[in-house]
């Protein structure tokens, strides 16, 4: 979904993300940057329907309007601030997860702009799930698909491919990035700490305000806690602690949505 | 000598209000308010004045209220303040302009507070709905729209500047929308009637716009041309104790809880936004905003309790509160102290534990200091703890404004009149205080707005 929000566009940057609300009774929710354009003033979204504020803004119509759409929110990415030199001596991993390759897709166009070349992984359950393929495919060095059923790509989950990538294909990584759900990205970290390879994820905590006023994004980080809509969304993968992040994901659902709860990306 | 006594004013049933969101305090009719006006004695050097942050003309509106000349008695508070009904309603009279009444000394002082707000409420019903005339006058840019901010624009915008404020959230009203709840400050019908008389005034209010985010201090003073700009960001940023378990759910800080209920509308089931009480809920804290949350806890239906490590004495929140609580039901630990919030197998809070206080010596603020009791430890069963601590003010603005000076804990430096280390930035309210309330800050923001005025005119 494509939303004029002419200042967001303007000062967005990879790694940041909005928050919106689509009607007067809707929660403010956070939502990941999927692309921007400072001349046309337009930023990208994309949500998947998962409970009642998704499924309002994925209600809404081209030429309708989001009640609030605030942002953009979070610190960029680290690797804004690099010097070009380094980041082409580094070899970077892009690992993402369902709606995660959202996301994802302004940082690598960034890097790609800058002539730095990246690898993304995609996963998701089935071919039907992926996102931003093509998107990907012309600003990544190399993308590589990951699917459950094997429909698209290779067969099994994004951390087998990681290892196959590395151990049986020659690929080197120096840093990897992660976005996508808590569960996949505490996967990823155990993965590449046993390759030694520093690696950041994306948090997608709960939130209210997005600026540091509530404290409902509240992260265990090498044993500190730190707010994920100001201290983040990106932090040092080895040092979340995902048990309790995911644990804290779940706090508004009742136990009877969490009995239902089926998840919709095959996690 | 004065033989009426104060007129109390009447509330809903502590039973009742417990259970709903209504306001507590009704008001006066045109009646109480003039019988409680004929008590002032309209003394030659009036002490209630001096004590007033905003130095409103009290003697004055109260003299016009006597007279039965609402407009006028409306007109004189409007010179000093934009807000009449929400200071009616939230400043701390009985430490300002009623704890100087010489009624007070031997009697209860003049109810100056319910006189405001009689006269505040009877503005926005009745008052003047005319627009002011646009004018181009030069831009100042205000950064956040709570009663710093608001109390500025609106000196500014009647001297003729051209006034845009900027606020993060997705409604005006800073504390007031997002912290104060609606039982002690309604909304729509106080807060929204209020703001909407600044904007009549040409005061341009631009909502979800993150300062520090969205636009910086020097691209509004460089890209988009406003002469001048006023922080008022308030201390939004919550503390907590560091304490174990403070991670757990059902841990939350009051800002978090008060922002769902109030500026969300968890407590309006048409609404979207969840909150969490369960059964019980354990509030660390003795200020304003330990109360307010508290008594949301209470009327969101959980049996709700202060946990404070100083005693009755020391609660810093205002008298009316703590006996508002109480009279709802509302149990006070004092001087207890959580050393740990404990959880269940699902990483759900199920105790706090506690340990009990005794005074000590009085510390650096003057108030004795809490000392633990060896081996008290003991627990509270609860299945929600809110922690109403303090704030700070949020860094965002500074971090992201080269050249502008703050304090170590954050605070703006900002100079009495509240001229920052940056030229044409100024800098006002809890921003640069931390913490503290609604009149004190709308204060900064009218001095501030003097000072921007002055810069203006001699650069």
């Amino acid at each position: 979904m494509e939303v004029e929000a002419p200042r967001v566009a303007r000062a967005a940057l990879p790694g940041q993300f909005v928050i919106v609300r689509a009607d007067e009774p809707g929660e403010r929710i956070p939502l990941t940057i999927a692309d921007y354009d400072a001349a046309k003033g337009s930023v990208v979204i994309v949500t998947q329907t998962i409970g009642v504020s998704t499924r309002k803004i994925n209600a809404l119509e081209p030429g309708d309007t989001l009640l609030d759409f605030a942002g953009p929110l979070g610190r960029p990415s680290d690797f804004v601030t690099e010097t070009q030199g380094g980041l082409c001596a580094k070899r970077i991993l892009f690992v993402a997860g369902g709606v995660g390759a959202a996301p994802v897709y302004p940082q690598v166009k960034w890097l790609h702009e800058r002539g730095v070349e990246a690898d993304v992984i995609i996963g998701a359950k089935n071919r039907e799930m992926l996102i931003m393929t093509d998107e990907m495919q012309s600003v990544a060095r190399n993308l590589y698909l990951a699917t459950d059923d094997g429909s698209a790509g290779f067969r099994g989950l994004v951390t087998e491919l990681m290892k196959e990538l590395i151990d049986n294909r020659g690929q080197r990584y120096d840093e990897v990035i992660t976005v996508g759900p808590m569960i996949m990205m505490k996967f990823v970290a155990l993965t590449t700490k046993a390759y030694g390879v520093k690696t950041i994820a994306s948090l997608n905590s709960l939130m209210v305000d997005g600026t540091g006023m509530c404290g409902a994004c509240r992260v265990s980080i090498g044993g500190r806690t730190l707010f994920t809509c100001v201290d983040g969304p990106e932090f040092d993968a080895h040092l979340v602690d995902f048990d309790e992040a995911m644990r804290r994901q779940g706090m508004y659902k009742t136990q009877e949505e969490r009995a239902l709860h089926k998840c919709k990306i095959g996690l | 000598m004065n033989k009426i006594a104060r007129v109390p004013a009447r509330e809903q049933e502590p039973a009742a209000r417990a259970a709903n969101f209504e306001e507590v305090c009704y008001g006066y009719s045109v009646e109480e308010a003039q019988r409680e006006a004929s008590r002032c004695l309209d003394c030659r050097k009036p002490r209630c004045v001096a004590a007033c942050p905003v130095s409103i003309a009290i003697p004055e509106f109260i003299g016009k209220l006597l007279e039965g000349d609402l407009r006028a008695a409306a007109g004189t508070i409007l010179r000093d303040s934009s807000l009449p009904s929400v200071c009616g309603r939230v400043c701390p009279q009985e430490t300002q302009c009623e704890g100087a009444c010489i009624l007070g000394i031997k009697g209860e002082p003049v109810a100056i507070g319910k006189l405001e707000r009689f006269v505040g409420d009877w503005n926005i019903e009745n008052g003047d709905k005319s627009v002011a005339q646009q004018t181009a006058g030069r831009k100042v840019a205000i950064v956040g729209s709570g009663p710093a901010g608001l109390a500025c624009a609106g000196d500014l915008a009647k001297m003729g500047y051209s006034v845009t404020i900027f606020e993060a959230l997705h409604k005006p009203g800073g504390v007031l929308e997002y912290g104060i709840p609606e039982f002690r400050l309604p909304k729509q019908r106080i807060v929204a009637a209020e703001i909407d008389s600044l904007r009549r005034l040409g005061v341009v209010i631009e909502t979800n716009t993150i300062v520090g985010r969205t636009v910086t201090v020097d691209s509004l003073m460089n890209d988009e041309h406003f002469e001048a700009v006023f922080i008022a960001s308030g201390a939004g940023l919550p503390k907590f104790m560091g304490i174990a378990g403070e991670n757990l759910n059902g841990v939350i800080s009051a800002n978090e809880f008060l922002t769902r209920s109030n500026l969300m509308r968890a407590c309006d089931e048409r609404y979207d936004t969840p909150v969490h009480v369960g059964r019980r809920v354990v509030v660390v804290g003795g200020g304003n905003v330990a109360m307010d949350a508290v008594r949301t806890a209470r009327r969101l239906g959980a049996e709700a309790l202060i946990v404070y490590r100083r005693s009755e004495a020391e609660l810093p929140a205002r008298a009316e509160e703590v006996h508002h609580a109480r009279e709802e039901g509302i149990e006070f630990r004092m001087l207890t102290n959580p050393v740990a919030i404990l959880g269940d197998e699902r990483g759900w809070v199920r105790a706090i534990r506690c340990v009990r206080m005794e005074l000590g010596e009085p510390d650096a603020s003057g108030r004795r200091s809490p000392v633990e009791v060896a081996g008290s430890e003991f627990e509270i069963e609860c299945e929600a703890v809110v922690m109403a601590l303090g704030t700070s003010p949020n860094p965002l603005i500074a971090s992201t404004t080269e050249g502008l000076a703050t304090q170590r804990w954050g605070g703006v430096v900002a100079s009495e009149s509240g001229a920052t280390s940056r030229p044409g930035v100024f800098a006002g309210g809890d921003a640069v205080t931390g913490a503290a309330t609604v009149i004190l800050a709308m204060g900064a923001g009218r001095t501030a707005a003097k000072a921007i005025d002055e810069y203006l005119s001699t650069k």
